[in-house]
């Protein structure tokens, strides 16, 4: 069977820490990081969970800073 | 096996080639970016990177030339519209757009917006609706709500001393010279995609000579509010949305 | 008309012919006594018709010099026109066109002041027009015609000048050189600049970013303080080369003379006929017009004074180009001052009367 899956990639040091990839993420993918910030100061938005990822690229477009690249495959599973 | 899926050609969305990396002075969570965002990827979508013209505000996106690679003038507080109009006029074929907010546009600008919109120049006017001045601190604006606490109302917006928010863009879908009105905004997916429209739609109708385009982001500021980015999104859909409501004022683009 | 012939007309409608014939791509403005002929009169020739040359009627002042604005900007060789009160309007367009460094041209036909004012001419915005006018350390350049012949030569020369040290330039006329009506030869035609020499001549212009090049970014705002130091100091070396290449005057009669009278615009032709007057008396007087009100021409009056008994400026004010006479003459001489104000126009008997209850 196939599906398709996602991957995504931040731009650490351009992430302000603002959440609102991770409210929007419709498959809760992503956190803020928990002990880390980035050279900003910002803790900075991480896939937390990123086999769950489907590749929707909603967190890309509502990211205010482009911070998100979005990569999407049909894989076997 | 997301070291599988990272791979060029599965990209599906990125940041938008004319937004350059350098870092934006917004506000995390800022509806500023977004907006810039899709702005850029429309100018790229209608293939006009070589001939588009940009007139900044005063205001946050004073700085919008610094995060989009494209020509931009900054221009005086409210007087976009006035220096987009020369431009227009003397450049026909060029893509010329404002990018302003609400006080630049309704407040110290109210002339200049009306009359350019009125005269139908050939140019889009994209109006971020945030209900304050974020620049200068978090002042009242035009837009600001009944009841709505800033800087210089601290006690919240009140009619009687204050007036009544302002409903410019109702003001401009009257206007003759408009050929599209809209009302639109970047917290959800579906809204952005709505909004990418619109702006495409409006900088098409320019190109094709219809007149002129207002395109107004109702958006947030979470600084000014004083509340996180999540929580600025989730009072602009339960305040701002019922006096600034959503949608299409006025197409006579006949653009689909 | 053809090449060369004299026609008559007012100093306003000369404006008007001589944009087009320059080349003028536009002009943007607003009607206000005693200047709205030269709207009037590119509205009547429909320049958009036969050089393409855009002419709208702003909704303001305000609207106008923005436009200028966006179109100096944009490249193109754009003016606009009005008289004191609205000049006061277009105060915030000009300094943001001086820093942002563009080649804009504006036309002043001076009205009575302060405030409303009247609608008869005056001379009184002299320190508006040579000391900035807006906020910020920056000059425009002043041109001031005294003939409906200077009317028509300037427009050509402001934008030269404008566009040579891309900088805002001004015309500084007054309700009496606008609204009479003289001889004059009009500039012939020069054709509109195409696309490759507007990109030749500015290639700081905001036309579009092709592909060869970096974004033009037209601003006056520079937060970072060393940065903003920089680029001050760069229009301060700019105005620094405008005042040793730019300086223009005449003189007349100063060769025998023992006073000096300085004026400049419609306040010169009465003190040419003082001039006469007082020599019909025995009193050899001489006149000094700056034509550059700025640059002024400090270096030539400090000059023509040598040998000179006294120096009067005449102007139609309470004393303002009198400043900088006094500056350039630096205690030499004796410098006074007559003027008429609110807008009632001096006799050249008053210039003779002053003159001698001044300087004698």
């Amino acid at each position: 069977m196939s599906k398709i899956k996602g991957a995504i990639v931040v731009d650490v040091d351009r992430c302000k820490g603002c959440s609102l990839c991770v409210v929007a993420c419709p498959e809760e993918v992503i956190a803020l990081a928990q002990k880390n910030v980035n050279v900003h100061g910002y803790r900075y938005a991480e896939p937390i969970h990123p086999d769950d990822c489907i590749g929707c690229a909603i967190c890309g477009m509502v990211c205010p800073d482009g911070c998100i690249s979005v990569y999407k495959k049909r894989m076997e599973v | 096996m997301s070291n599988e899926i990272i791979s060029p050609e599965n990209l599906v969305y990125t940041k938008p080639k004319l937004m350059n990396d350098t870092i934006m002075h917004y506000c995390p969570g800022c509806s500023h970016g977004v907006v810039h965002k899709l702005v850029a990827e429309v100018i790229a979508d209608m293939q006009m990177e070589e001939k588009t013209i940009g007139v900044s505000p005063v205001g946050c996106a004073v700085f919008a030339y610094r995060y989009l690679d494209i020509d931009w003038q900054e221009a005086a507080h409210g007087r976009a519209p006035a220096v987009a109009t020369a431009i227009k006029r003397l450049w026909p074929d060029r893509l010329v757009f404002t990018y302003q907010g609400d006080g630049d546009l309704a407040c110290i600008g109210t002339a200049e917006t009306i009359h350019a919109l009125n005269r139908g120049e050939n140019i889009t006017i994209v109006f971020i609706n945030n209900a304050i001045y974020g620049m200068t601190g978090g002042q009242m604006a035009p837009t600001t709500l009944i009841g709505q606490k800033t800087s210089t109302c601290p006690y919240g917006r009140d009619p009687e001393i204050h007036g009544y928010p302002l409903n410019i863009t109702e003001l401009a879908s009257n206007l003759q010279g408009t050929c599209y009105v809209t009302r639109q905004s970047v917290e959800t997916a579906p809204a952005i995609r709505q909004a990418k429209k619109a702006i495409r739609k409006a900088f098409t109708a320019s190109m094709e000579g219809k007149g002129s385009s207002l395109v107004e982001i109702v958006s947030t500021c979470n600084s000014g509010w004083k509340v996180s980015p999540v929580e600025a999104n989730k009072w602009m859909e339960e305040n701002m949305f019922t006096v600034y409501p959503k949608g299409d004022l006025k197409d006579t683009t006949g653009i689909k | 008309m053809a090449d060369g012939e004299v026609t008559l007309m007012k100093g306003n409608e000369a404006i008007a012919h001589a944009a087009v014939r320059c080349g003028a791509d536009g002009f943007f403005g607003y009607p206000i006594t005693p200047q709205s002929e030269i709207i009037e009169t590119l509205a009547l020739m429909k320049p958009w018709e036969t050089t393409g040359m855009v002419v709208l009627q702003a909704e303001s002042e305000v609207a106008s010099i923005n436009m200028v604005y966006g179109g100096a900007g944009a490249g193109k060789r754009v003016m606009t026109s009005s008289s004191s009160p609205g000049i006061s309007l277009m105060q915030e367009g000009i300094s943001y066109m001086a820093g942002a460094e563009l080649p804009g041209v504006f036309v002043n036909v001076q009205r009575g002041g302060p405030g409303l004012g009247t609608i008869q001419p005056s001379q009184s915005d002299y320190f508006q027009s040579t000391r900035g006018g807006g906020n910020g350390d920056y000059n425009v350049i002043v041109l001031a015609p005294n003939s409906v012949q200077e009317m028509a030569d300037f427009v050509d020369l402001a934008f030269n000048l404008a566009f040579k040290y891309r900088n805002p330039a001004m015309i500084l006329s007054d309700g009496v050189i606008g609204q009479m009506m003289e001889k004059v030869v009009l500039p012939p035609f020069k054709p509109r600049r195409t696309e490759e020499e507007i990109v030749k001549e500015c290639p700081w212009a905001t036309i579009g970013r092709t592909k060869d090049r970096e974004p033009n970014i037209l601003t006056s705002l520079e937060l970072k303080s060393e940065v903003m130091e920089m680029r001050n100091i760069h229009l301060q070396e700019k105005y620094k080369a405008i005042r040793e290449n730019e300086v223009r005057y005449e003189t007349l009669m100063l060769d025998d003379a023992d006073y000096m009278i300085v004026s400049f615009g419609s306040a010169a032709r009465i003190s040419e006929k003082a001039i006469e007057l007082a020599r019909a008396e025995g009193l050899k007087v001489g006149l000094f017009r700056p034509i550059t009100l700025w640059p002024f021409p400090e270096k030539a009056i400090v000059a023509a004074i040598q040998g000179k008994k006294g120096v009067l400026v005449a102007e139609i004010n309470a004393g303002q180009m009198v400043q900088d006479v006094r500056l350039a003459v630096n205690g030499i001489v004796k410098v006074e001052h007559f003027g008429r104000l609110g807008g009632i126009v001096p006799d050249p008997e008053e210039i003779v009367e002053a003159l001698k209850e001044k300087l004698l």
